[in-house]
């Protein structure tokens, strides 16, 4: 017994000895889970706060208002309306195919929108509302709303989309909005962090150029989310910021008319404050609706503006990319004498064509001009008398002048679309086509031909500078009146030292001549070539003197006229579309007292002087007939200009 | 000397005054603590779980006071019969059995759906601690003393991982090994089996579901399926790790009451119990268990019967084992495997289980004379 308890008792010993050696793993243990509860509660809590915060809250972005384009005289070019909206909710629909054949007899809905809508359907939660239609007419609208309660589901919403104005006036400087796609998200880093479903970005045009100040701030809807990603609750509301408005340098009346006016033609115009480079009017006929792009265009509606021959999609008045012809004379007049190549009573004999090394080349009178001076030279645009002294001046010489005139770079820099031209030299050919320059390529070049390339705003800053006295602008497009103050100040500046006859340096004004005299005999060729007989622009004249005005005409070749075609003497009219040339012309009002210059673009038009002039006379009137209204919105900056 | 004495049956008013009322107090504040918990799963609603918990806590817990009184002898003639009933009603599961999500746990026996794994884990430290308690420790390693523990060990281990519960039959025999220990089991026969084991590891790891494969991998590297298998893991830690010091507050749990918690009435219980009340709460926790387990130790370190010495000695690590690998396991520190947490988990069986543990614990001290 006394053995068998003593066993029990070792028994009991070796049990209590295991026990303790347990108890010791155990300690080690649980020390080993209170570190690991210390390591993530204290140590990393920062972390696992984070990451529980960003598993419960879930911020939705509310789509800001877009910043409001107006004209000159504040009138709303680019606006926000209501759009009326359909969204479905689709976990509230009983039956797809029953309500999708319900809102085919509501509202336009077909086949190829509800193969679309049903592909988005299988990305989304079923409690997200998706939009069924984004652009809803007032009677599809209110329709739909009589039979809310057959349409089960289905949420009418007003919201806000971009409206402008429909004429079409002014598409192509405004452009337009569209949905974001994959590119515009990959090349702006803003629209990466405010991207929200809804939203719109400028796709060109001003839209596009000054998107990121008119986009505005999306407002955040924070709320707490569950783990299916459904809203329990909202935690914070913070309100966006609209876009900036803008009002633009353009007189929406004048761009209406010139639309009306160039109705039929593929052409542009672009009219120009000669002082302060208020670019007054843009204008590029053919154009489009862009209110057809907000809401996505239809496939039958972009077919048809991409296969429209004369490109209504284009904005050719900066886009455009024609050989200015006679046009460029002004420039190749100014820069002969400027580097005294010529004097203005060299007199040259024209006989309606001229041999050169070997060619012949031909004044676009046939008959000739008979001898010619200068001025007259400038005023009948005399080919042959500007084959001459292009030939004296030099290829190179002329592109300096022309290049100091603002041809060849672009006009309003930042905009993509805009094309910067040629102007061609020595240098420029031998990098660009890897050939030597021809002599005879001068000739053609002192007529505005062969390589010559420029854009209708490039020609009417050329000739603004011209009208202003030989001053260069920076042309501009957005209203900045602060901005403005500065080149008004210079103006007067510049005029109350001219009225002292003071030899004045302006810091703020660079001068783009030697000789201001040069500037001025150029000026008074340009009148006499619209206002005397035998001048180009003759027919198209003013003669009361408010409405007077100076110019010159141009024809741009695009083609060679061949020998047979001169003996035929074929005529414009006579011509197919595609081989007529085209007409241009430059000109500024009112002569007295300058103020605006204007340059058109007839495409395939004719000669310059019966298809371009007739045309700028009657929208320079009009641009007259509202100066004084538009110097009321100038709030007394330009009284002494 | 005392303790040689022997002094007769106890009056009930001795056996009342000899309850370990500490005991009794911190398994109560663990239940109302686990009630509370549950009461914040359901976002401050008296809903089904928290109903259901509640009313099993106070059965089960007047259960464990009446069983209490049941002598240590009862346990120790029945032990044997106990492990038998239990495991025939683990046959009948393989049979009978009701299945949910994949595995096949639960009998109907018409009042409650019982998981006799869990009792199991219970019955084996009382089948080994009869086993056992009269072996000198010197014949323990003989060969005669061998098949029967390894084979009444095996087969409920084999039964329930292929019901399958790969938690539970793990902890079954962590369960027997640990009684196996405390008897004084060589050493190296431990080490040599574990060198077996370790040997045997690839072999098991074939034999393993695909899912339970992948909870291993997960468990190595819970980014490598963060919406799938690693979707627990993860979860579980943001939660306790959000918690901080002091907690996000009662039922201001957002990884619970938003359902990024995955099985947070059973097995993740403790996460959101750490989210809720932080570490603070989370060491609170972790006293009342240690303390639990140090009044089991405490009730086998006085009692005279080798019987109640093994079998409290036996639950207390076992009862450890279920709090340790519950903990590690929500903790990120062993892989996800079905293991509650005793007390605070949704769950009859298991609550069962651990209060009739708790019962015969707490008979031997009542009878802790009894030789």
């Amino acid at each position: 017994m006394n053995i068998f308890s003593e066993t029990f008792q070792n028994k009991s010993r070796i049990i209590s000895r295991r026990m303790f050696v347990l108890s010791t793993l155990k300690a080690a243990v649980f020390i080993s889970i209170i570190s690991r509860l210390f390591y993530l509660q204290i140590s990393e809590n920062i972390k696992y706060r984070s990451l529980s915060d960003k598993n419960r809250l879930r911020e939705w972005k509310i789509v800001p208002q877009r910043g409001i384009l107006e004209d000159y005289f504040g009138k709303k070019i680019a606006k926000n309306t209501q759009v009326f909206q359909l969204h479905m909710i689709p976990e509230d629909v009983p039956n797809l195919e029953v309500l999708f054949f319900k809102l085919s007899k509501i509202i336009n809905f077909n086949k190829e929108k509800k193969r679309y809508l049903l592909k988005k359907l299988k990305k989304r939660k079923p409690w997200e509302p998706i939009i069924i239609s984004d652009n809803l007419s007032w009677e599809e609208f209110s329709r739909s709303n009589l039979l809310l309660h057959e349409i089960q589901g289905i949420k009418p919403v007003v919201s806000v989309g971009r409206k402008y104005i429909s004429d079409g006036s002014s598409s192509h400087i405004i452009g337009y909005v569209s949905d974001l796609s994959v590119k515009d998200l990959e090349n702006s880093e803003l629209l990466r962090q405010i991207n929200t479903p809804g939203l719109k970005t400028g796709k060109i045009g001003l839209e596009k150029l000054l998107n990121n100040k008119m986009i505005g701030k999306p407002g955040i809807q924070r709320f707490e989310v569950n783990a299916y990603g459904k809203r329990i609750k909202e935690l914070k509301f913070t309100y966006g910021e609209a876009g900036q408005n803008f009002r633009t340098t353009l007189d929406h009346e004048v761009q209406t008319f010139t639309q009306k006016i160039l109705k039929g033609t593929s052409s542009s115009v672009c009219v120009m404050d000669i002082y302060t480079g208020d670019i007054v009017t843009l204008v590029s006929n053919p154009t489009y609706d862009a209110n057809k792009f907000v809401h996505g265009i239809s496939s039958s509606d972009w077919e048809e503006l991409i296969k429209n021959k004369r490109k209504p999609l284009l904005n050719k008045a900066m886009s455009g990319l024609y050989p200015p012809g006679s046009t460029i004379k002004p420039i190749v007049a100014l820069s002969a004498l400027e580097n005294d190549v010529i004097s203005p009573k060299l007199v040259i004999e024209c006989r309606g064509s001229v041999e050169r090394y070997g060619t012949t080349y031909h004044c676009w009178k046939e008959k000739g001009h008979g001898f010619m001076n200068l001025r007259n030279a400038i005023k009948q645009s005399c080919d042959v008398y500007f084959y001459e002294i292009a030939r004296r001046l030099g290829v190179d010489r002329l592109a300096v002048t022309a290049r100091k005139f603002g041809l060849g770079e672009k006009v309003l820099d930042s905009f993509n679309e805009e094309k910067s031209g040629v102007v061609p030299d020595t240098k420029w050919k031998l990098e660009n086509i890897g050939r030597g320059w021809l002599i005879g390529e001068t000739m053609i070049t002192g007529i505005g031909q062969g390589y010559f390339q420029t854009t209708p705003i490039q020609l009417c800053l050329m000739i603004s500078q011209f009208a202003n006295g030989g001053y260069k602008i920076k042309p501009r497009i957005i209203d900045d009146r602060y901005a403005l103050q500065n080149t008004i100040n210079a103006w007067r500046q510049e005029f109350i030292s001219k009225n002292k006859n003071e030899n004045f340096n302006n810091p703020n004004l660079k001068k783009l001549y030697k000789n201001q005299e040069n500037i001025k005999f150029i000026l008074d060729a340009l009148y006499g070539a619209t206002n005397e007989p035998q001048g180009t622009s003759y027919r198209s004249r003013f003669t009361s003197p408010e409405y007077m005005y100076a110019g010159k005409t141009g024809t741009s070749q695009i083609r060679t006229i061949t020998k047979e075609e001169r003996k035929l003497k074929i005529k414009n009219k006579d011509l197919p579309y595609e081989k007529r040339d085209h007409a241009l012309f430059t000109a500024f009002a009112p002569y007295l007292k300058p103020r605006y210059a204007i340059s058109i673009v007839v495409e395939h038009g004719g000669a310059g002087s019966s298809g371009a002039a007739p045309i700028a006379k009657q929208i320079i009137k009009k641009v007259l007939d509202r100066d004084k209204l538009r110097k009321k919105y100038q709030l007394d900056l330009y009284e002494n200009i | 000397m005392k303790s040689n004495y022997y002094s007769g049956p106890k009056s009930l008013k001795d056996k009342i005054v000899d309850l370990d009322f500490v005991l009794i107090f911190l398994v109560f504040l663990l239940g109302i603590i686990s009630i509370c918990a549950m009461y914040s799963t359901e976002q401050g609603n008296f809903g089904y779980y928290t109903k259901s918990h509640f009313y099993r806590f106070f059965s089960f817990f007047t259960m464990f006071l009446l069983f209490s009184f049941f002598g240590i002898n009862f346990w120790q003639k029945t032990a044997y019969l106990f492990y038998l009933i239990i495991l025939l009603l683990l046959l009948a599961v393989d049979f009978y059995g009701v299945s949910s999500s994949g595995s096949k746990r639960w009998i109907n026996l018409f009042f409650i759906n019982l998981q006799p794994s869990e009792l199991m884990k219970i019955a084996i430290i009382v089948f080994l601690s009869k086993y056992y308690y009269k072996i000198p420790s010197d014949q323990i390693t003989s060969f005669k003393h061998l098949f029967t523990p390894i084979i009444c060990l095996m087969v409920p281990v084999i039964l329930v991982a292929s019901q399958p519960d790969l938690g539970t039959s793990v902890l079954i025999l962590i369960s027997g090994i640990g009684v196996v220990w405390l008897t004084g089991f060589r050493i190296k026969y431990f080490l040599y089996s574990s060198f077996i084991f370790i040997c045997m590891l690839p072999v098991g790891v074939a034999l393993l579901k695909p899912y339970q494969k992948s909870r291993i991998l997960t468990f190595l590297n819970p980014e490598r399926d963060p919406l799938g298998a690693g979707y627990q893991i993860i979860q579980s830690k943001i939660a306790i790790g959000s918690g901080g010091f002091f907690g996000k507050g009662f039922l201001q749990g957002s990884q619970s009451y938003l359902d990024y918690l995955p099985e947070k009435h059973t097995d993740f219980i403790f996460t959101l119990f750490a989210e809720e009340f932080g570490l603070a709460g989370s060491l609170l926790l972790l006293v009342i268990y240690v303390l639990i387990i140090y009044r089991i130790v405490l009730i086998g370190n006085i009692s005279r019967n080798n019987f109640a010495k093994l079998y409290c000695y036996g639950f207390a690590t076992a009862f450890f084992v279920y709090v340790a690998v519950n903990m590690s396991m929500v903790l990120g520190l062993l892989p996800i495997v079905g293991a509650p947490l005793p007390i605070m988990s949704y769950g009859g069986s298991s609550m069962l289980s651990i209060m009739i543990g708790l019962s015969i614990a707490m008979s031997c001290k009542i009878y802790n004379d009894a030789e």
